[in-house]
């Protein structure tokens, strides 16, 4: 069994970044195994713009972006296995893979990094009556035979779900000359990015129909139509809405799941909101050093957020292996409070040592103007920020710093409230 | 006296702007929170452009297609006559990342480049 200082599972964003920033940060011997042809993950296929201004500053497509670590990766001294799918892992750190010309391989880490991303929601997520016809797929799936293979999925184009995907597939459609009927949502508002909304549907006069959903489908060999009718607030179709919207393709963009069938062969708890596995500041989940980052962790926005998360755990796991880490005696929980669905990390393991502060990421419950980000400790606040606006589909973040962190808290709540005291000055 | 609403991009709150115009002047602008919006709002009735990303046909590549962009932003009432011309072009790989592929497209002074190394196809 061939054993490595870290196997990074998955060559998408997290993966990349997190076996760069261990080597940087001293160690070698890092293989990272991926099970497409070709490394990136998802960003080659996401060849819009609109990447890269957090973490580089400037604005990147997704092939840009990937190649700005495929280039420091071809640098360097990790190993990377394209076309290797990794069957299974177990709490030794053992890993059992798949290589097309190597045959099954078993490989031995001292730690790993689980960077498998997510995947998609289906139709059977969703469950949408009706016929099985061929012209259903899932945004990502058309975008993939859209961008890198050069098929053309369909003619005449229906979008269920109006998040980023569902809205840049909307454009994209279009602009390969598809008429895209329509981008339907059943909540109240879009999850995409304004943005996106503006320069994916806006520009071209597609419609986005709001508290609508698809409550059947219809055709033989290929789809012939799908029903659309309006929903209530409880997303029940009114009765009276329908109508049929002829189209040959039906692209679904309805929600991401992180892909944790191997951290769970593992024995790792997945966690009820985030679909990831539980993880301290380092990114580290229950088992010593097997770490987690990216969308296998929890669903990103911005690939930027991935990066970033990604070389907090590749730095950890390097640290790890030169014994740099010190445990504090006693965990301190971070627990989401008032209108914070999650946050990650889910606790506070380790001594800060040369750290200045821990960033927290959260998602919000419903869109807010003019809050405040709260961490406290037994109701005493230990430090808020102001934010002036915050949407449940846009990441929020704060920097708990380490000089405000004491031993012997045990718990660190975190809120975000309206703002209060705006009419005292 | 026309009435434009544009919806800011500048932040996620995407605030309603409104651009009043008489006789090709603006005259007023209202519904912004920001100076951004103010900024953004009469950007884009003036003058609204866009980054057009999309794909180019390659010859013996390791892939079919390799992405691409426009350099800058093209206006916008160009995004589709843009994308007739770049149905119509075959490079021929290999392709490195910057490559101009199209060069000046409908005399906009923008280029086209590529967003992505293409090698060229593995013998077998």
């Amino acid at each position: 069994m061939q054993e490595y200082n870290m196997i990074v599972i998955g060559a998408g964003p997290a993966g990349m970044a997190a076996a760069l920033e261990a080597e940087k940060n001293g160690m070698e011997n890092i293989i990272i195994l991926e099970r497409d042809e070709y490394i990136g993950g998802i960003l080659p296929q996401c060849i819009h713009n609109g990447f890269g201004l957090e973490y580089f500053g400037e604005e990147l497509t997704g092939p840009e972006y990937a190649y700005e670590f495929i280039d420091q990766l071809d640098d360097s001294k990790i190993e990377v296995l394209t076309e290797t799918m990794v069957l299974d892992v177990n709490d030794k750190k053992e890993i059992t893979a798949l290589n097309k010309q190597k045959g099954v391989l078993k490989l031995k880490g001292k730690t790993i990094v689980l960077a498998m991303g997510c995947r998609e929601r289906t139709r059977e997520n969703i469950r949408i009556p009706g016929d099985r016809p061929s012209g259903i797929l899932s945004a990502g799936t058309a975008q993939r035979y859209t961008n890198i293979e050069g098929y053309m999925p369909g003619e005449k184009v229906v979008i269920l779900g109006s998040g980023d995907i569902g809205l840049i597939m909307a454009r994209r459609m279009r602009l390969e000359g598809a008429d895209v009927k329509a981008v339907l949502e059943i909540m109240p508002f879009s999850s995409g990015l304004v943005r996106n909304k503006v320069q994916c549907l806006d520009d071209f006069d597609i419609p986005l129909k709001l508290q609508h959903t698809i409550t059947r489908i219809e055709g033989d060999d290929r789809l012939k139509r799908v029903k659309v009718a309006q929903v209530d607030e409880d997303f029940n179709s009114v009765e009276g809405t329908e109508e049929w919207i002829e189209c040959d393709t039906l692209l679904l963009s309805v929600g991401l799941i992180p892909e944790n069938e191997l951290s769970k062969s593992m024995g790792l708890n997945l966690h009820p909101v985030t679909g990831g596995t539980f993880v301290n500041e380092n990114r580290e989940t229950n088992i010593e050093g097997v770490y987690a980052a990216g969308n296998v962790l929890h669903v990103h926005d911005l690939v930027d957020w991935v990066s970033e998360e990604a070389e907090i755990a590749g730095k950890a796991a390097a640290d790890y292996i030169n014994n740099k880490l010190e445990k504090r005696e006693q965990k301190i929980k971070i627990t989401p409070d008032k209108n914070v669905t999650y946050t990650v990390p889910q606790t506070i393991e380790y001594t800060f040592g040369d750290k200045r502060f821990v960033k927290v990421f959260m998602r919000v419950t419903e869109p807010m103007e003019d809050v405040e980000v709260k961490f406290s400790n037994n109701d005493k606040e230990i430090i808020s920020y102001p934010k002036k606006i915050v949407m449940p589909g846009e990441m929020v973040t704060a920097n708990l710093p380490a000089a405000l962190v004491k031993d012997e808290m045990e718990e660190i709540k975190v809120s975000i409230v309206k703002k209060v005291g705006e009419n005292n000055g | 006296m026309a009435k434009n609403d544009i919806i800011c991009t500048g932040c996620p709150k995407g605030c309603r702007v409104t651009v009043e115009v008489e006789d090709d002047e603006i005259v007023n602008v209202e519904g912004y929170e920001c100076p951004t919006g103010r900024e953004y709002a009469i950007n884009e009735y003036k003058n609204p452009t866009r980054i057009l990303p999309s794909t180019i046909r390659v010859k013996k590549g390791e892939f079919p297609l390799v992405p691409v962009k426009t350099a800058k932003p093209i206006p916008k009432s160009l995004l589709i006559k843009a994308m007739d011309v770049i149905a119509k072009t075959k490079v021929k790989a290999p392709i490195k990342i910057g490559d101009v592929l199209i060069e000046n497209i409908l005399d906009t002074g923008v280029d086209i480049v590529a967003t992505r190394n293409i090698d060229k196809e593995l013998e077998v």
